[in-house]
């Protein structure tokens, strides 16, 4: 099983191999090797990230009643379960939409951004810095931000699309999936824009400025450039901010139950938000939909080891 | 605002030749940092909001307005005393706090190790690392709650603190490990020379140069545990036990929210927090995606 992945490895460095590998090569302090200096670490590591991961799947096999009392297990029941539910097909095809949505829209508008801010201009450093606003606050605060301001009553986005004549009377936009979906990915792309901006902007300045001397030289225009040399270096940070939003937009939670809890019903839930609704009926149902999230983490983490090149033997 | 707007699409058509002008001001600029400044509003807008929203007197929260007739500076003030909120920022307080120094303290030692060493595990050690980062709280979520149900550690804040500081120690061993490791050997060596041991000149030579990497893996952490949501709604289950996004979360389950005083406690959390992040911002993209430049 692939989620063994992380375990093996691991296991490896906190055993004996590290006291026997370490004298030889240096002086390891106080002769013991690397347990002393990385014990802590690969401990809280393994009591707070793998021993939830084996529990998970423990769960997704039992029968637990409401209050949380086991009742045996439950083979493969709760899997069947899930899988007949009649929300479940409709939650995974939106978890794709909402992931492909939102990860393509933040790196195409992250693109322009990167070549707008990596420009000179006059208070460039104050400009950067509002950007990262929704980046440090808190993501949940931010859905609420957004809630309150397409609130029907008051909110200011109803208030200023009316008195700009884009609508006729002031909407309900959260309450009717058509237009709450769109709007949560809205908010979505908009608190992931910062850091694929950033990610972006770190790729630009790894491009020498000879280069496009170089170019101008040869009388490349600055589409020619921007395609033909910009593009293509900066494909190292492009992955790495596709894969790493992957990730983040897939697990993203606190937008979608800040806005609309995934209702009505399930309608607007990803598997994520599904996960949680189902934990308040039955936990065992929720441990299966979480393992098979994670199933989907999990291939999506070893797209990232490959983009990055981590099968690759380590050089340093 | 319309200039910008209008001169946009042709700003990139216009031909540049020649060597790049130093000289400000040219009309290009301009555009440019129309648009910069017209995009950095835009990104600001929904926290001015919640501002303005803050201070809006109660009687006026359904009025379409943009600003309200006064602004109502009481509300910060009352926020704390009119809901449960004051309970909720003193555990994200220790939480946060809990869970920074717990991560200091795990995260130095081995990337001291890691960056100094070369050992066997290391590479499995950087890999487990980077896979922590990868599998977010929400993926293991009911895992943690059977987890921590069955330790009986729910509703504690220990609870908080650990799975924080687990979540968040991949981003610290990375930036210290980068840190530590593009400080010369040579220089520890020296001062061992002239009579400390290992230990003294870990703390006394390379802690000092390694210090921006330090405040780099402390305020990002800070701040990660400041904001974190999910755990904090599903470990913990008693309203005053619960973090500040959580009990911000809990006030619009409310029949009538009072969006003014949510906005108060959200500006006092969101606030410090950016201000902080802008110490930091030029290292936090190499700790998020060192994975990949290994």
């Amino acid at each position: 099983m692939p989620d063994q992945a992380p375990v093996s490895p691991a296991s490896r460095s906190r055993g004996p191999g590290g006291r026997r590998g370490a004298p030889g090569r240096r002086r390891g302090p106080a002769g013991l090797g690397p347990l002393p200096w990385i014990a802590p670490a690969v401990l809280l590591i393994f009591a707070v990230v793998i021993w939830p991961i084996v529990e998970l799947i423990r769960t997704s096999f039992l029968n637990i009643s409401i209050a949380g009392v086991v009742r045996g297990s439950a083979g493969f029941d709760k899997y069947s379960k899930l899988f007949d539910d009649s929300s479940f097909a409709g939650v995974l095809i939106w978890t794709v939409v909402w992931t492909l949505v939102v990860v393509s829209a933040t790196m195409l508008i992250s693109l322009a951004l990167a070549q707008l801010f990596n420009q000179r201009f006059p208070g460039r450093r104050i400009a950067r810095w509002a950007l990262i606003a929704p980046w440090a606050a808190s993501v949940l605060m931010t859905a609420v931000g957004f809630k309150w301001m397409l609130n029907q009553t008051a909110g200011v986005l109803n208030t200023l699309m009316l008195d700009l004549g884009l609508i006729d009377h002031s909407k309900d936009w959260l309450g009717t999936p058509g237009t709450a979906w769109p709007w949560m990915m809205v908010v979505a792309v908009f608190v992931s824009l910062p850091f694929t901006t950033y990610t972006l902007l770190a790729g630009l300045q790894t491009i020498p400025e000879d280069v496009y001397e170089a170019a101008r030289i040869d009388g490349a225009g600055s589409w020619q450039t921007y395609t033909g040399i910009t593009l293509p270096m900066l494909r190292p940070a492009f992955l790495v901010g596709v894969v790493i939003n992957l990730i983040n937009v897939f697990n993203s939670f606190p937008i979608i139950w800040a806005m609309t809890r995934g209702g009505p019903g399930s309608d607007t839930a990803t598997t994520t938000v599904f996960m949680f609704q189902l934990k308040e009926t039955d936990i065992a149902e929720s441990a299966a939909m979480s393992v098979v999230n994670f199933g989907m983490v999990v291939v999506l983490v070893l797209v990232f080891l490959k983009v990055s090149g981590w099968n690759k033997e380590e050089d340093a | 605002m319309t200039t910008a707007t209008a001169t946009k699409p042709e700003a990139p058509s216009r031909p540049r030749r020649l060597p790049p002008p130093k000289r400000k001001f040219r009309p290009r600029t301009l555009v440019i940092a129309a648009c910069a400044w017209l995009l950095a509003a835009v990104f600001l807008a929904p926290y001015l909001e919640m501002i303005v929203t803050a201070l809006r007197p109660s009687d006026e929260l359904r009025d379409r307005t943009y600003l309200p007739s006064d602004f109502e500076w009481m509300n910060f003030i009352d926020v704390w005393k009119e809901s449960a909120l004051a309970d909720n920022l003193r555990v994200t307080l220790l939480v946060a706090g809990g869970a920074t120094l717990l991560v200091l303290l795990v995260s130095l030692p081995a990337a001291y190790y890691t960056a100094r060493m070369k050992y066997r595990g290391r590479k499995a050690f950087l890999l487990l690392v980077l896979v922590t980062q990868m599998f977010q709280p929400t993926a293991l979520l009911v895992g943690l709650y059977r987890q921590f149900h069955q330790l009986d550690m729910l509703n504690s804040v220990w609870t908080l603190i650990l799975t924080n500081a687990a979540f968040n120690l991949a981003f610290a061993v990375w930036i210290l490990t980068a840190y530590i490791g593009s400080i010369p050997v040579q220089l520890e060596e020296a001062a061992m020379v002239d009579g400390l041991n290992r230990f003294g000149a870990m703390t006394r030579v390379t802690l000092p140069l390694a210090l921006p990497g330090v405040v780099t893996a402390v305020i990002f952490t800070f701040i990660t545990s400041w904001n974190e949501f999910v755990m904090g709604l599903t470990l913990m289950t008693e309203a005053d036990k619960q973090p500040l996004t959580v009990g911000i979360n809990n006030f619009i389950g409310n029949y009538t929210v009072q969006w003014n005083y949510l906005f108060a406690a959200s500006v006092v959390a969101i606030v410090p927090v950016i201000i902080l992040f802008a110490f930091i911002e030029r290292h936090v993209v190499s700790g998020l995606t060192a994975g990949s430049v290994k």
